[in-house]
């Protein structure tokens, strides 16, 4: 689902970000991203979401080549991914299922599929009941759900979370991490940034460190 | 996962296509229909900000669109005498009555002469004297001192300013003509200063159609800066450029909407306000005229250019300022 071949990302001003980074994460893994902050996560996670480009290498994604891929092309791919953000980024002037259904509109579903599917991804984290609240009436993890909701309404084949506990109390964080492993029963790729240590030990899954922009831990993954 | 392997051998440009979701005419529609009617709700949550910007969209019509109904007003009271030009050509006083008639038919035959009237000194010194109140008077004069009028119509193709200039200058070779005299030169003279009044209007409805190009520029850059976190958020979750400029260009659509309205109601009031005292004036001249306020034509393309000046705008900002913004 993801490969890197011979990835360095230098930022203008000279900052290398990641240096050399080859690693392979197979269809329907799940894997934790972890290292100290500043170690390149969240610019591993940006090469894969096409928010930045590679200086060096390429970036493979669904078997794309997403180093080369066009601008006018990068929503559609886009599409095919979902992301969770530390601070989930939900539109707060618009409600909980008007959030969720924003992929469904930006994909051009039809009205009554946007309804059935984004229900179907609320019923998933267990929020369907607050459809019609705003955000910011929500609590932390709350919100934070209805971003996961929002991230695989689309059923996208690839989730990617950026600190997605990172504001969130240790039962609360193991609550989501058992989300996305629901998610990745189901043949959801998940790749999670996290340097949440303690939870990630608790959790079986193979894990991809980063020191300062290099990998540290077993380049080749598999699940 | 399957079908994504399958998909390794084939072309970038065929995978990509095959990501695109085709809309049907219908949802396609309604989805436009969804974005309008949400532009104009969010207008609405702000009506103050939205009125006000509608209302400066409105006074730059208004003023174009209010100064070109006085002109045509004024265009319909001169046009009136403007279709009748028509050249008086006094005969010097030696030429008979006879040679005059021959002259007529001679003159009848000319291409350019649709109509020509013989008034004979008789006739004229009875119609002034009806005309002028000067009756007695005249009747005290041993003999007539008027000479032999030919009253001439230009033909159709003819009756231009410079056509009929021509034909003055054709009656003014004729021995036997003493004054060949244009009728109602003030016409012509109200017509050129109409022309370069007209002429101001479109210059000013120009620097005007700037200033609403620039002020729905300005709002749009500003909604645009108030949604910077949405855009960044919609992009990440795959919206296209189309998608996140739609709702920005419908604000302008609609603001155009909105001045086009305002500016409306204000020419409506102000020729309203007017209708009295017009109404005094030509009472004074004996004169049923009746200003006429503004003709569908007119509201059509008041619309029109609202609507076209307000896209135009949201579209020049849009361009402008949305493709810096990018998620990072």
């Amino acid at each position: 689902m993801i490969r890197f071949d011979n990835v360095s990302k230098r930022y203008p001003g000279g900052f290398e970000a990641l240096s050399n980074i080859s690693l392979e994460l197979e269809d329907g893994a799940m894997a934790f991203l972890t290292g100290h902050s500043g170690a390149g996560k969240s610019t591993l996670l940006k090469l894969i979401a096409m928010i930045e480009r590679a200086t060096r290498g390429q970036v493979f994604v669904d078997d794309r080549n997403v180093s080369r891929i066009s601008r006018r092309r990068i929503p559609f791919l886009r599409r095919r991914i979902g992301f969770i953000f530390q601070n989930h980024h939900l539109l707060f002037d618009r409600t909980v299922f008007d959030n969720v259904a924003l992929p469904l509109i930006i994909a051009g579903y039809r009205h009554q599929e946007i309804g059935r599917r984004a229900r179907a991804a609320l019923d998933k984290v267990g929020l369907l009941s607050k459809e019609r609240l705003y955000p910011i009436t929500l609590s932390g993890g709350e919100q934070q759900r209805v971003g996961i909701a929002r991230a695989v309404v689309n059923k996208p084949l690839l989730l990617l979370a950026d600190e997605p506990t990172g504001n969130l109390d240790p039962e609360l964080s193991r609550e989501i991490m058992d989300l996305f492993a629901l998610f990745n029963q189901v043949g959801v790729t998940v790749l999670i940034a996290s340097h949440d240590i303690a939870l990630i030990e608790q959790l079986t899954y193979p894990v991809i460190t980063l020191n300062h922009g290099r990998l540290t831990g077993p380049a080749g993954l598999s699940a | 996962m399957n079908h994504a392997r399958s998909n390794r051998r084939r072309s970038p440009h065929h995978w990509s296509k095959s990501l695109r979701r085709r809309l049907s005419p219908r949802t396609w529609l309604l989805r436009h229909a969804q974005v309008a009617f949400d532009s104009l709700g969010r207008l609405y949550r702000n009506w103050v900000s939205s009125l006000m910007t509608a209302a400066v969209i409105g006074i730059a019509l208004a003023m174009p669109a209010g100064m070109y109904l006085l002109l045509d007003n004024l265009d319909r009271l001169s046009g009136s005498w403007d279709g009748q030009a028509s050249l008086s050509v006094f005969l010097k006083t030696g030429v008979a009555e006879e040679a005059a008639a021959t002259l007529a038919n001679k003159v009848r035959g000319w291409p350019e002469v649709a109509a020509v009237t013989l008034v004979t000194p008789v006739e004229a010194l009875e119609e002034f004297g009806q005309h002028s109140g000067f009756a007695d008077v005249l009747g005290a004069l041993d003999e007539n001192p008027l000479p032999v009028v030919l009253l001439v119509t230009p033909g159709p193709g003819h009756s231009d300013p410079a056509a009929v200039g021509t034909l003055q200058e054709k009656f003014r070779a004729l021995p036997e003509t003493e004054l060949a005299q244009l009728d109602l030169q003030w016409v012509q003279r109200l017509a050129a200063m109409l022309d370069i009044a007209r002429r101001s209007v479109v210059v000013i409805s120009a620097l005007l159609a700037l200033a609403v190009l620039l002020v729905v520029g300005n709002t749009i850059r500003l909604e645009i800066q108030n949604r910077r976190e949405e855009i960044v958020v919609t992009k990440l979750i795959g919206a296209t450029n189309s998608f996140i400029r739609r709702p920005f260009l419908y604000s302008g659509i609609w603001y155009g909407v909105l001045g086009a309205g305002l500016s409306w109601l204000m020419v409506e009031t102000s020729f309203w306000l007017l209708t009295g005292p017009v109404q005094h004036l030509t009472g004074l001249y004996q004169s049923n005229f009746a200003l006429q306020t503004l003709p569908l034509q007119l509201l059509s393309m008041l619309l029109g250019s609202g609507i076209a000046l307000g896209l135009l705008g949201s579209w020049m900002a849009v361009g402008r300022h949305l493709s810096a913004i990018e998620p990072s």
